[in-house]
């Protein structure tokens, strides 16, 4: 699985992408971002505030309950601010 | 048509190519979002765009796509630009063709509502006090909103 950070998000976890392997009982988006908090204090920061966090699974914007796969890329970013 | 891409435009010739030998077209509508000077006083505020390259393309196309179901669109263009930019610099061009002028300018400022709300740009603010990454405003979250389907009352 592939991760993407943007913006405020990758200055604070220091990183703009990684691969990744959940556990198996990671399914959806609100479980593999259960599991990053975890994982690390940088993303348990990062993510407490998850309202303030946007979600894309390979390019679609998604809900904490939609799923996420093996393959797949999920990406985090605030709220945009194009146009 | 939508394009991503580091280069200016010339909104003129863009205008041109759009409405081009099609004489259907009785009013084209433009929008061209510029970048402000959010530092008056002095020391220049350049910006830089961040953009999600595959999601960007995704989803102006997505919303154009709408835009042209819902309204009688001769042609729609959508140009985002991302990179360095400097005040005065040319950001975003929203152009819209119809028979007659009122599905030019509300397909026009439905599409620049939509794309500050969904398209994954992030502004990055060069400031006296350091780099500084731009907020998004809850005035665009309800000026897209009020383009959402109107629901019907329960029976």
């Amino acid at each position: 699985m592939r991760l993407l950070y943007f913006a405020w998000l990758k200055t604070s976890l220091g990183t703009s992408e990684e691969q990744i392997e959940p556990p198996g009982d990671v399914r959806d988006v609100r479980g593999l971002i259960a599991w990053l908090k975890g994982r690390d204090a940088k993303f348990a920061e990062a993510f407490a505030d998850e309202g303030a966090i946007r979600v894309a699974v390979n390019h679609d914007y998604a809900r904490p309950a939609d799923p996420v796969r093996p393959g797949d890329e999920v990406a985090f970013f605030p709220p945009v601010t194009g146009g | 048509m939508i394009r991503v891409q580091r280069e200016d435009f010339d909104p003129g010739r863009e205008i041109a190519a759009l409405s081009g030998g099609n004489h259907a077209i009785g009013g084209l509508v433009v929008f061209v979002g510029l970048v402000r000077d959010m530092a008056p006083e002095g020391g220049l505020s350049a910006m830089t765009l961040e953009h999600y390259p595959g999601m960007t393309e995704k989803m102006l196309t997505r919303i154009d796509e709408e835009a042209q179901a819902r309204w009688p669109l001769e042609a729609s263009l959508v140009i985002h630009r991302y990179g360095r930019l400097e005040p005065g610099d040319r950001i975003v061009l929203v152009a819209t063709a119809s028979a007659h002028r009122q599905a030019a300018f509300e397909a026009c400022q439905f599409l620049i509502d939509w794309l500050k709300t969904k398209a994954p740009f992030w502004k990055l603010e060069e400031t006296p006090e350091g780099d500084k990454w731009v907020a998004a405003r809850a005035g665009d979250d309800e000026a897209a909103e009020r383009w959402l389907p109107v629901k019907k009352p329960a029976e």
